[in-house]
């Protein structure tokens, strides 16, 4: 071996330990785990958190855009490792088909609770003055009409494709009300925000966490508590003969990926398993960057900075 | 009857109208519509048998995970095979991707070192506007520049060449693809025969409908959107191709066959050279279209300004959504110019005889750029601002857009809503009403002689035998609810499009403002003004009818103004001599001799309005395009394959059904086909 070569494998060696830094220096695999981020920013905001937690223990981290539903294709396939908003709410379908597969696995809740909603702005509460409780929105049901609907109030549900038996629960309570499906998500607080800009009657599905929460003041509707026999057993409830009389579940939002993260990079599957947030620490975030328009990046590094404890507990060996 | 018209066609007479076959046919087809509202009226809508429709999304669906996991060519899977093609498609596009973007770097991840930076935006922009330069003029250099600077100062930089990277792939790709497609057809009739279909269904069936199969087969990425922007941008190349090549000279053919050259020979230095100009034309339809899969690309892994538009949008921030969406449309016109200058350059411009001198003399622009490429590099290391455009000097107008939707939403949403409540009870409920009550016997009856009367039996046989695949997909409410929709989307921007091909072609300056303004409504992103129309005239059937009128317009005026300007001079002449006025010139001469381009519009609008179909599900309509949208983030590959072929289905019985009577009003007028 000539000298030079000696010496350019040294300097390659000195650069490999330099790059890899202190904390880096028993990772399983140096293959990239590949998270994948989706098109709403409180989604955006768990998944760098994990990446970058997930580098300070020293993995290669990379994060790859993906469709909420489409990416289980990805996920079983181990093309893509780890998706860390899977909502209890809309994605319990395809993720019970994807880990009946065995081959994507649940990595456990992230800690945060999802709501969904009928749901109103505050000022309605002068029009409408029985709200929240939902034996007032028959009585108020020519404030939330339109042309379209009268004399039937109108509520404005959730894309077709979220389910969520708002036709069984308006047929069950007897609500007088109408509903219509917006397309999608950005259709639906289009229309919120239009409303809200005149201060117009609007009644619809809201979901949290979500930068509504902290843009639009407002109130849920409160139906009577869900319970698991409301939607199984008609006898349940205020209408003996109808299932669905009653206000939506609520449920966590889980981590999910690739089966074999657990064998490829062990430490990471137990620090992805490990991460929790709450609800009011997500809902702060979100509105720092959608609304107070910062980057998101530095939103990040603060609450790392912050919670170095926390994050550090996750990674701990 | 057909005979007849055969007869008066031969003689070519402007303005044929009180003909008798003219007359019998209006009898005839107001005969067929009385009788439609009466049956929809006091029969009603008959249910579709279960006898007659079969699980087909099944057997799609098992048919695709056949393919996907178990379909074996012997030494490798089919899946090995597809995922083979994906790694070599990707390791070009990294490189480009490189090159404009990330640059070359060591170490993946917040370790990543980088060894070399990518291409400044100054040298980019240097290399476009000398592209536009060398093409055509300072001009179009000037312009083409001025697009890119664009990207830069609206700091929609980044995402802009990531965009770029996957279209300087995706475009190769796709006219390699086309030509030798088209090649194979040229060569080979029955392989010609073969094909058309498919190009129908690549072309029609949207493309949520193949998304989720495209994902397993060739991995989740941008090499999978890659994949998908090629299927949808192909067709077009392929079918311009073929016809260049037919369009050569059959003496230039057996020219080189006399000259001894093989069969390869006479294609690559005989018949592609003399079909090249028609290719350019092929070349910039792959680009448009390339350009308008960006949105839907973006989900699944393209990134870049799709993504910022969809970003935008979920926040409701719509000034940044207008913002990323005029993004994409300031690339696509800086491509399609430049594609447009090439395509004009090679037909025009011979080949120019080298100059004398060393190399940077016989090269200028080369060495111009080269040389800009190498000085912001260096200058680069030292000077930020010259490596990536500075943050402090991005302006924005975001907030412009976003008080402008505001103000108008404030002040004039209880007029928008009198206007819309109007139309929704006298225009199109009645309509919906009226197709969803038609039996569907007598609509498959009405296809099949609709197709007899157009193009005799084999025509009645295509309307009949795809109106009874729809029937079969168990589909039918939200097929006519699909009619419905686009129906009145088309007759709308008929009326719109028409008058407006008529005054572009009739003014030169208005020509120009409304050619910019269609150029525009064709690549902005329908997401971007889908947002704003949903905030103005809330969810529903109209805020997507507003979107499909908007996206779809384009043909209407293009094609009109086109007819209108290619109508012979003799013909106008004819017409002075005899005393016409202007206005008799246009209604009695221009507007019937240009009739068959204007029904190529037509044609041609119906089919962009079938292709929004998946969009306007976005804002909650129940039509096939819902369907598809619903398989899709279902993950049912069988149910969004079927609804997809359904559209594909309804969209090639009025392609079928037009261009049939396009001919035929061609015949009669004793015209040539002119392509536009």
């Amino acid at each position: 071996m000539t000298t030079k070569a000696l010496l350019s494998s040294a300097a390659a060696l000195a650069l490999a330990l330099g790059l890899a830094g202190p904390a880096a220096a028993q990772v399983e695999s140096d293959d990239p785990i590949r998270l994948t981020l989706h098109d709403w920013t409180g989604q955006l905001v768990t998944t760098n958190l994990m990446a970058r937690v997930l580098e300070e223990a020293g993995y290669t981290v990379e994060l790859v855009q993906a469709d909420y539903i489409a990416q289980f294709a990805g996920l079983k396939t181990g093309d893509l490792h780890v998706a860390m908003e899977m909502w209890e709410t809309t994605g319990r379908q395809a993720m019970d088909e994807a880990t009946a597969t065995g081959q994507v696995v649940n990595f456990g809740p992230t800690g945060m609770e999802a709501v969904e909603e009928w749901w109103y702005p505050s000022y309605m509460k002068e029009k409408c003055l029985g709200l929240p409780d939902w034996k007032a929105l028959n009585d108020c049901a020519e404030a939330f009409a339109t042309a379209e609907t009268a004399p039937k109030g109108r509520y404005l549900g959730a894309p077709v494709t979220w389910g969520g038996f708002d036709e069984e629960r308006v047929e069950a309570l007897g609500l007088n009300y109408e509903v219509i499906h917006a397309g999608t998500d950005a259709a639906l607080f289009a229309e919120l925000e239009s409303a809200y800009q005149r201060q117009a009657p609007i009644l619809m599905w809201v979901y949290a966490p979500h930068w509504s929460q902290t843009k639009y003041e407002g109130e849920w509707i409160e139906f009577p508590p869900y319970e698991a026999a409301c939607y199984e057993d008609p006898a349940w409830g205020i209408n003996p003969n109808k299932t669905h009389d009653c206000a939506k579940p609520r449920g966590p939002i889980w981590k999910v990926g690739w089966a074999g993260v657990a064998n490829k990079w062990p430490g990471a599957a137990k620090a992805i398993g490990a991460f929790t947030i709450s609800n009011a620490e997500m809902d702060r975030m979100i509105a720092r960057i959608d609304l107070d328009g910062e980057q998101l990046d530095a939103v990040i590094a603060d609450w790392m900075a912050q919670n170095e404890a926390v994050w550090q507990g996750w990674i701990a060996k | 009857m057909r005979a007849g018209e055969g007869i008066a066609g031969a003689v070519p007479r402007a303005g044929l109208r009180g003909s008798g076959a003219w007359q019998r046919g209006a009898w005839l087809w107001g005969g067929i519509v009385a009788a439609s509202l009466a049956l929809a009226a006091w029969v009603g809508p008959v249910p579709v048998p279960k006898a007659l429709t079969p699980d087909m999304a099944g057997w799609v669906s098992a048919a695709l995970r056949w393919l996907v996991e178990r379909a074996d060519l012997g030494l490798f899977s089919f899946k090995e095979l597809t995922r083979a093609i994906a790694a070599v498609i990707e390791w070009p596009y990294s490189l480009v991707r490189a090159a404009l973007v990330d640059g070359w770097v060591e170490g993946r991840g917040s370790r990543a070192r980088t060894i070399l930076q990518p291409l400044s935006w100054i040298a980019v922009i240097a290399i476009v506007a000398a592209m536009g330069a060398y093409a055509r003029s300072w001009r179009l250099g000037a312009f083409v520049g001025a697009c890119f600077l664009y990207l830069a100062v609206f700091g929609r930089w980044e995402s802009a060449m990531v965009t770029l990277a996957s279209i300087l792939i995706a475009v190769p790709i796709g006219v390699a693809g086309g030509l030798g497609l088209s090649i194979a057809a040229w060569l080979w009739p029955r392989f010609e025969r073969a094909l058309a279909p498919i190009l129908d269904l690549m072309q029609t069936v949207p493309i949520f409908a193949y998304l989720v199969p495209i994902l397993f087969l060739f991995g989740f990425g941008p090499v999978a959107a890659l994949i998908a922007t090629v299927i949808y941008a192909m067709p077009p190349m392929v079918r311009v191709t073929t016809l260049a090549l037919k369009s050569v000279p059959p003496e230039l053919g057996e020219f080189a066959t006399m000259a001894g050259c093989t069969t390869a020979q006479r294609i690559r230095k005989v018949l592609l050279p003399a079909a090249l100009p028609d290719l350019m034309v092929g070349v910039n339809q792959v680009i448009m279209l390339s350009l308008n899969m960006v949105i839907i690309a973006s989900m699944i892994g393209a990134g870049g300004l799709g993504f910022d538009v969809l970003n935008a949008l979920r926040r409701l921030d719509i000034g940044a959504g207008i913002e990323a969406g005029l993004a994409i449309t300031a690339l696509a016109i800086a491509l399609d110019r430049l594609s447009q200058a090439y395509a004009a350059r090679t037909a025009d411009v011979p080949m120019s005889a080298g100059a004398s001198g060393g190399w940077p003399r016989r090269h200028p622009w080369l060495s111009t750029v080269a040389l800009v490429i190498l000085g912001t590099a260096l200058m680069g290391l030292v000077l930020p601002p010259v490596a990536s455009y500075p943050a402090e000097a991005v302006i924005t107008t975001k907030a412009f857009w976003g008080d402008l939707v505001k103000a108008i939403n404030i002040r004039y949403f209880d007029d928008l809503e009198a206007i819309k409540t109007a139309f929704l009870t006298f225009v199109m409920l009645p309509v919906k009403r009226f197709l969803l009550a038609l039996p569907w016997p007598w609509v498959l009856a009405v296809a099949a002689f609709a197709g007899w009367r157009l193009g005799g039996a084999p025509l009645a046989a295509t309307g009949a035998a795809l109106g009874a695949f729809v029937l079969a997909t168990g589909l039918w409410e939200q097929a006519m609810t699909t009619v419905y929709l686009c129906g009145v989307a088309v007759v709308i921007a008929a009326f719109i499009g028409i008058p407006l091909g008529i005054l572009a072609a009739a003014n030169d300056t208005a020509g120009r403002v409304i050619g910019g303004i269609i150029d525009t409504l064709q690549t902005l992103p329908s997401f971007v003004y889908l947002i704003p129309v949903v905030m103005l005239f809330r969810v529903g059937d109209f805020a997507a009818l507003i979107a499909v009128v908007l996206f779809a317009l384009a043909p209407a005026v293009r094609y009109t103004a086109h007819g209108l300007r290619s109508v012979p001079p003799e013909m106008i002449e004819a017409g002075i001599v005899c005393g016409c006025t202007p206005r008799q010139v246009l209604t009695r001469i221009r507007l019937p001799l240009a009739l068959p381009e204007i029904l190529l519009g037509l044609n041609q609008t119906i089919m962009l309005a079938l292709s929004m179909l998946v969009i306007t599900a976005l804002v909650g309509t129940r039509d096939l395009g819902q369907e598809v949208y619903i398989a899709l983030t279902r993950a049912d590959t069988g149910a969004g394959v079927i609804a997809g072929l359904g559209v594909a289905a309804i969209a090639i019985i009025a392609d079928r059904l037009i261009a049939a009577g396009a001919a035929h009003a061609r015949a009669r007028l004793g015209l040539q086909r002119g392509t536009p």
